[in-house]
């Protein structure tokens, strides 16, 4: 669990960050939403100390994050950042073992430890433990930088618009590819971006950050139904509002019973896909079939259509 | 198929011409400080060398001239050079009277003109062939190799460079020694006060631009009066501190001239760390410090192994300029190959002044040459990026 308690961060007279407090759930994703210059990088950075905070406390798990000098909490929490910062003078291998060599791990659990993590994702670590960041692609160089970080197993992550430099297609595989991490290794993450479908979509909670204060820190569905602020309002979009409401749930929380005609849509895809498949075939409605393949029952239009709406 | 011209190839071509045909070869003078007398090719060297020679000349610089592979123009351009070298010795022996020990034989304006063409035409061989950083500081050993062969053999003991060397043997060793002790002592000192000033001024700004401006007016200051400027605190610190007097601190001899070239070299070490320094990326700096690097780690760890190839830059340039500048430690006392080009000018002995000057430009081509080798090899350690 991340307490953080009445958190400012003044820079001469600024407040950058203003007396900023939020939760975060152990084993969830919190995901930092704002423009730039809202503040969000900066609160991200005081829960490692990168950055000092002017006032206020962070708790990690009940302990004051000043209670350790500040290079070995940060030896304790993951961070990955945008453009990776990968070392360029040091292997692939080296670079993920950073942080265990720093803590002194031996030389047989690092390699395992290193090893683990290559094949975790999906990088055969023959291959691409020896090879310098240069040899690699934009999303090869992403994966080794978010490997690095979870190198010593941190209990938390941080990351700073991991994804930024990345294009749509390998953006989205990294999306689910940190998700299903998540999912294994239960990591609490913070992961701060000014996008807000990236924000919905990874984050269990969402924190809206404006001009150095907190202005809604909720659940997605929550945001997208009662945004706090226009200026909350203005992020989501509201002409895409419904179909981002509709991206949150999967198909099988929209099944009726009966039957429908035409090739099946499986009940893991979200709702939004259920919808964008039957307005493009213009059909009113599909069939649904388990991970096995059985039929689940059909998504109507109309259905969808009334789950899109703004919750009561 | 027609030849084609190659463009460096004409100029070469037309300096050996000029060299070979127009040019004298050797001069011979009566004794050392008389003027001398020009000799071609064929008077200064027994008839079949001669021939012999200016074949070689004729093929290695049509090789240069039209469009060859680089391999046979390095092969032709070091015959020419192998050739050169051996014969203006069998000129020196050819040309000086048997028994006589004041006749003295040096290369003339042929002679430097050829050298000079086919060293360029070697240089620009060798550097199409991109050899790895390895094979050309192989090269450098093999033309080292070759000299001393030919110093060890006799074949340049007629020469009139030699026989200033050989009235001066012992000293030539002990100035070399004084030489090469200013030039690597200093820059030395240079790295050990150098790198760590950069260090201090990458961290704390502000304090760069003070240091920088400081350490470029110090470059401006000229070698002579800087030398002057350090007699008087110099001989103040050997009266005054105890012990400074016994380790060789005085206001002339070794110190002054040791701290003249310290204080030239502090600028591009500094400068040079500085911009290395500067020129890590930021992401990797700030990932360093997100994943829990002391300043001490990070500096060592990242910093340093990032920014080394320029510092290396900055070191390369030192210990070539410092070569160089030593030479002028003489006249302050400071010794090294400077007294042979200063005695050389007092005494218009011309042979006296190559002894002090060829070994200094020999000694700086080589540390050029190894140490942008090494530049090389530290860039590609730093990740492979060419």
């Amino acid at each position: 669990m991340i307490e953080i308690e009445n958190l400012t961060k003044r820079y001469a007279d600024t407040a950058v960050v203003d007396n900023v407090s939020l939760t975060i759930e152990p084993r969830t994703v919190a995901a930092i939403v704002g423009t730039s210059g809202s503040g969000k990088t900066t609160l991200l950075r005081m829960i490692n100390r990168l950055v000092e905070p002017t006032s206020g406390i962070v708790k990690l798990d009940g302990v004051d994050n000043r209670a350790l000098p500040g290079h070995e909490l940060r030896r304790s929490i993951g961070y990955a950042i945008q453009g990776h910062g990968l070392f360029p003078h040091r292997t692939v291998a080296e670079n993920i073992a950073t942080v265990p060599a720093l803590l002194g791990w031996d030389k047989a659990r690092i390699s395992a430890r290193v090893d683990e993590l290559l094949t975790l994702f999906q990088l055969d670590p023959a291959d691409f433990g020896p090879r310098y960041p240069h040899e690699l692609s934009g999303g090869q160089q992403q994966r080794v930088g978010v490997a690095r970080a979870l190198a010593a197993e941190p209990n938390v992550l941080l990351m700073d618009e991991p994804f930024g430099a990345l294009d749509p297609i390998i953006r989205a595989k990294a999306q689910e590819d940190l998700l299903a991490i998540q999912k294994r290794f239960g990591t609490t993450i913070i992961l701060v971006t000014h996008d807000m479908e990236e924000a919905i979509h990874l984050g269990d909670k969402i924190a809206v950050m404006d001009a150095g204060k907190l202005v809604q820190y909720a659940a997605p569905a929550e945001i997208l139904a009662r945004p706090a602020t226009e200026f909350v309002e203005t992020l989501i979009g509201t002409g895409e509002r419904p179909f981002k409401l509709l991206s949150l749930e999967a198909v099988s929380e929209a099944v009726e019973p009966g039957r429908a005609q035409g090739e099946a849509i499986p009940a893991t895809a979200t709702q939004r896909d259920a919808l964008a498949e039957l307005l493009w075939s213009g059909r009113q409605a599909l069939p649904v079939k388990g991970e096995d393949g059985a039929d689940l029952g059909k998504v109507t239009v109309k259905g969808l259509v009334k789950r899109a709406a703004r919750p009561a | 198929m027609t030849l084609r011209l190659d463009k460096l190839g004409v100029v070469i071509a037309a300096i050996v011409a000029y060299g070979a045909l127009a040019a004298p070869f050797a001069t011979f003078r009566a004794n050392r400080i008389m003027s001398g007398e020009a000799r071609g090719i064929l008077e200064a060297l027994p008839g079949w060398a001669g021939v012999l020679l200016l074949f070689i000349l004729a093929i290695a610089g049509i090789a240069a001239l039209i469009k060859t592979p680089a391999l046979v123009r390095l092969g032709a351009a070091a015959a020419a050079l192998v050739a050169l070298a051996v014969l203006i010795g069998v000129a020196a022996l050819h040309l000086t009277p048997e028994g006589n020990s004041f006749a003295r034989v040096s290369p003339a304006s042929g002679f430097w003109l050829m050298l000079f063409a086919f060293a360029l035409a070697a240089a620009d061989a060798l550097t199409r062939l991109q050899l790895t950083p390895l094979a050309r500081i192989g090269a450098l050993a093999i033309v080292v190799a070759a000299i001393w062969l030919l110093l060890a053999l006799g074949g340049w003991d007629g020469l009139s460079i030699l026989k200033e060397y050989a009235n001066r043997a012992d000293s030539f060793w002990a100035e070399a020694g004084k030489h090469v002790t200013l030039a690597l002592g200093s820059l030395a000192a240079a790295i050990v006060v150098g790198i760590p000033l950069g260090v201090l001024c990458h961290r704390v700004d502000g304090l760069r631009d003070a240091v920088l401006n400081v350490l470029n007016m110090v470059q401006t200051i000229p070698s002579i009066a800087l030398f002057g400027l350090l007699i008087a605190p110099l001989g103040w610190i050997a009266l005054n501190v105890p012990g400074a007097a016994a380790i060789g601190i005085r206001g002339i001899g070794t110190a002054p001239a040791f701290v003249a070239l310290f204080l030239y070299s502090l600028l591009p070490v500094v400068a040079n760390t500085v911009v290395g320094l500067g020129g890590v990326p930021r992401a990797a700096n700030d990932a360093a410090r997100g994943m829990g690097m002391t300043d001490g780690q990070r500096l060592f760890k990242v910093e340093f192994p990032l920014a080394f190839p320029v510092i290396l830059t900055g070191i390369r340039i030192v210990l070539v300029q410092n070569i160089g500048l030593a030479t002028i430690a003489v006249l302050i006392g400071g010794g090294g190959f400077g007294v042979f080009v200063f005695q050389g000018i007092g005494q218009t002995a011309m042979d006296l002044v190559l002894l002090g000057a060829v070994p200094t430009v020999a000694l700086a081509f080589a540390a050029a040459v190894i140490l942008d080798a090494t530049i090389e090899l530290a860039e590609r350690a730093k990740g492979g990026v060419a």
